[in-house]
């Protein structure tokens, strides 16, 4: 087989004049690379480019004002941090001062952050504070909502990824088999991806809803009526695990279709060989099943944490960031930012933390799922 | 190397192209008023010396899809001026009211304006500033008879006029509030902040309803300053300190707004509302059905509470929290866009829309208030002794503008996302704080918004209402 094709290209090279002729393939290559290139670069490279520009600038939407350069400032408000300690107040003995309920009283933040006296404050805001002892140490940030929603951001991804990827493979497993109806559970599983996400986002509003949701009354409902009717979109502990719930539901069957195609591609002739060496289902899958895997499984853990990493629509139809920033997201405060409240500058500056984001945890996973060469 | 060249050249040729494709894309904000105008002269120049050739095509964009009570009524409008006369024709294009600003600012930076834009009172300012509305040329004595506030005034020039305002009440029925010993609450006397949590209270103590008041938490977006802010501004605060309009200090987080944030919220904690998940079928026919006590709501939710409640209806003025009952003043408006090539068209169409029986049809269409007093006396809700009269009364009264300032497009979002954020639970100062902050830190970016800082006119509590001037 092999010996026959290399026959063929080699005597389909000695009978052309070869140096001529690549170079016009290769003009013919490029020539036909062009609508790809052009596209690449006008919607990918140059904005991209204009992104680190704008990043630098106090660049609007709209403004009669002339852009002028700002340097690392917009990087500077979106990532600072700061502690700030305050000492309890305590009275003329010495003794910190309590208040009724007989917990340590402090000074007012604001009278620090809002004071003149003490310009390395200003501009910051309280993320989170912690008592300890009878100093009080807060965390300060410069963007706040853009903290919370870089680690909404990493939240969802963390689970998201592995429980889609996961979910994917289980499917996958349970539709590869011969036997009759299969194809009715692959169409239903894999039903909710042509649905676009905007419609599903708008219908699991409908569904989490606190008076009457679908969700509340099944679970009363299978509870027997023990179960009180939660309002899934206005805790700020339910509202992101729900989303998840719904964005793994919708994009889970386009990911076990790619683990299908990959099962689908383990020759039969291996397992039939741990049949006769006596190997059990589980170890058919840990020793044929999951290496024969490996390339599938570093495509979907790439595509499904790029993503996850840029979730959007969900956040957008269904709770724009809230409740308290639960479920704001980096995307989404790059649109608001950008879009909304018109400031371009800023709204590229957490375009391009973000692709610094992502990049690097891409090229992590990369070197985590390399292929170890003996 | 042969390869190399071609390849060098071609990388070379596409740079070239999309660097051309990237200027043209980044010149577009600036575009209208610099290129515009030498076609514009051309066209006019030739339709004037020539009355017989075709028509002129004025577009025009609204922002009502969808409603079709309120088309049919534009389109009347738009067809007896196209039969009127032969020199223009106006084509309306229409946008759903919730993606309506977003396309315009989009077609603002694509150079793509049509030649008339209505506009949302509060946001005019900033596309006046950002130079993608023209000022109007009416004839003399045009707004003579038009309410203040609904003609859209910045910079010391008129660049929109309203065919109606708006107005927002509570709504409530009088034998509730009799059966529970409420006092009924007037223009010269309504209720002040403990009258009015004390009313709450006790209706949200009867059991009979779901909530007692209804404030219309479930429509995000423009609702949040247009209806809330008045409370905010009652008590004494501001989104911004509209004497100077640089900052927010002060005003948003002063002890005024600290004291209506802890007041916000009570409602919410106190069960006394339903917060930001109110589902928005809830919204709109709670009241209806009696699930809730009472309605903050505007004039055009009269048609549909009248109905049940006939004469048992009440519309009651807003609380007064100390400086004055307010309520939001200014809505839609309509302005002509720099980039037209035929303003004076565009005029002469928003002067022809002007007339009281168009004011009157959107009024009886709608159940909008009409500009003009001798409009509201011909409307069917608004003349003297009809049902929704007092909305005019309270309007005239009551009415304060959102502060009038290019800052306010986004000083509005960083409003509705505190209060929200305020009913979720937020800690009230540091939510203020922070808004405050947002707020100053984009007037700042904005270089002042053309403000540099002296007083240009009266702080919130030093106005008309405030005084009782």
């Amino acid at each position: 087989m092999t010996l026959k094709t290399k026959t063929i290209m080699h005597d389909r090279t000695r009978s052309t004049k070869w140096p001529i002729d690549q170079s016009k393939e290769a003009m013919i290559a490029w020539l036909m690379s062009i609508p790809a290139i052009v596209l690449i670069l006008v919607f990918l490279i140059v904005p991209f480019i204009l992104a680190f520009y704008f990043s630098l600038t106090n660049q609007r939407l709209i403004s009669p004002n002339p852009t002028e350069f700002t340097g690392l400032q917009n990087y500077r408000q979106l990532l600072k941090l700061r502690v700030l300690r305050l000492d309890s107040l305590i009275d003329e003995t010495g003794q910190p001062i309590l208040d009724e309920a007989g917990n340590v009283t402090f000074p007012l933040e604001r009278e620090i952050i809002r004071n003149p006296d003490y310009p390395q404050y200003a501009g910051f805001q309280n993320w989170k504070s912690w008592d300890i002892g009878n100093s009080r140490y807060s965390l300060l940030a410069g963007d706040v909502v853009f903290m919370k929603s870089l680690i909404n951001t990493l939240y969802f991804a963390l689970v998201i990824v592995p429980g889609q990827a996961g979910l994917g493979l289980l499917l996958a497993l349970l539709i590869n088999q011969r036997t009759k109806g299969v194809n009715i559970f692959r169409t239903i599983y894999f039903m909710p991806v042509v649905v676009s996400i905007v419609i599903v986002s708008i219908l699991f509003r409908f569904i989490y809803s606190g008076d009457n949701g679908l969700l509340n009354s099944v679970l009363v409902f299978i509870s027997a009526g023990r179960f009180t009717p939660i309002d899934w979109m206005a805790s700020t502990t339910t509202a992101m695990p729900a989303i998840m719930a719904m964005s793994a539901w919708q994009a889970v069957g386009i990911h076990m279709v790619i683990w299908l195609a990959g099962l689908q591609n383990i020759p039969h002739v291996l397992y039939e060989a741990a049949d006769i060496d006596g190997a059990n289902a589980i170890q058919k899958f840990r020793f044929v099943t999951w290496p024969g895997l490996h390339n599938t499984a570093v495509f979907i853990l790439v595509t499904i944490t790029i993503a996850a990493l840029g979730l959007f629509t969900q956040i957008h139809v269904m709770t724009r960031g809230g409740p308290l920033d639960s479920t704001s997201t980096v995307i989404f405060q790059a649109v608001r930012r950008g879009f909304d409240m018109q400031n371009i500058a800023y709204g590229s500056t957490i375009s391009l933390v973000f692709f610094i984001l992502v990049l690097s945890v891409a090229m992590i996973q990369r070197y985590l799922t390399r292929e170890k060469k003996a | 190397m042969k390869i190399n060249k071609v390849f060098c050249s071609m990388i070379a040729m596409l740079i070239v192209f999309s660097l051309v494709l990237t200027a043209c894309g980044t010149a577009a904000p600036n575009g209208p008023d610099t290129t515009a105008p030498d076609v514009v002269d051309e066209t006019t120049e030739e339709t004037v010396g020539d009355p017989s050739s075709t028509p002129i095509t004025l577009t025009m964009w609204y922002h009502g899809a969808g409603n079709e009570v309120e088309r049919n009524i534009l389109l009347g409008i738009i067809n007896d001026y196209n039969s009127s006369q032969d020199k223009y024709v106006v084509v309306v294009q229409d946008f759903p009211q919730i993606s309506y600003n977003e396309s315009v600012v989009a077609a603002a930076l694509a150079g793509n304006l049509p030649d008339i834009i209505d506009v949302d009172g509060p946001v005019m300012p900033n596309w006046a500033w950002a130079g993608y509305l023209s000022p109007l040329q009416l004839s003399d004595g045009a707004l003579d008879d038009f309410l203040p506030t609904t003609i859209g005034m910045w910079g010391g020039e008129v660049y929109s006029v309203g065919l109606w305002e708006a107005a927002c009440a509570l709504y409530a029925r009088k034998s509730v509030l009799d059966a529970y010993g409420i006092r009924i609450p007037t223009l010269e006397q309504p209720w002040d902040l403990e009258e009015f949590d004390a009313a709450l209270e006790t209706l949200t103590a009867s059991g009979e309803f779901d909530y007692a008041l209804d404030l219309g938490m479930a429509w995000t977006g423009e609702w949040y300053p247009y209806g809330f802010s008045p409370f905010l501004q009652s008590f004494g605060g501001d989104i911004i300190d509209r004497s100077t309009f640089t900052t927010a200090e002060g005003v948003l987080n002063g002890p005024e707004a600290i004291a209506f944030g802890e007041w916000w919220q009570s409602l919410f904690v106190r069960g006394l509302a339903p917060g930001t998940t109110q589902d928005p079928a809830d919204r709109d026919t709670g009241f209806i059905e009696g699930r809730y006590a009472l309605m903050w709501n505007g004039n055009w939710a009269g048609a549909s509470a009248l109905e049940p409640f006939g004469d048992d209806l009440l519309i009651l003025p807003a609380p007064d929290f100390g400086n004055g009952s307010r309520i939001g003043a200014g809505s839609w408006q309509f302005g002509i866009s720099a980039a037209s090539q035929h303003k004076e068209g565009a005029t002469e169409f928003i002067e022809f829309m002007m007339q009281d029986q168009y004011l009157v049809a959107f009024s009886d269409g709608i159940n909008n208030i009409p500009s003009t007093l001798t409009a509201a006396a011909t409307s069917k809700n608004f003349s003297s002794g009809a049902p929704f009269e007092i909305f005019f009364d309270y309007s005239a009264a009551q009415a304060t503008l959102r502060p009038p300032t290019p800052a306010y497009l986004t000083a509005a979002l960083i409003f509705e996302k505190a209060l929200a954020d305020i009913a979720n639970g937020a800690d009230v100062v540091n939510t203020l704080d922070n808004a405050t902050d947002d707020i100053n830190a984009d007037i700042a970016a904005n270089g002042g918004y053309g403000f540099d800082g002296s007083v240009v006119g009266p702080s919130i509590t030093e106005d008309a209402i405030a005084t009782g001037r």
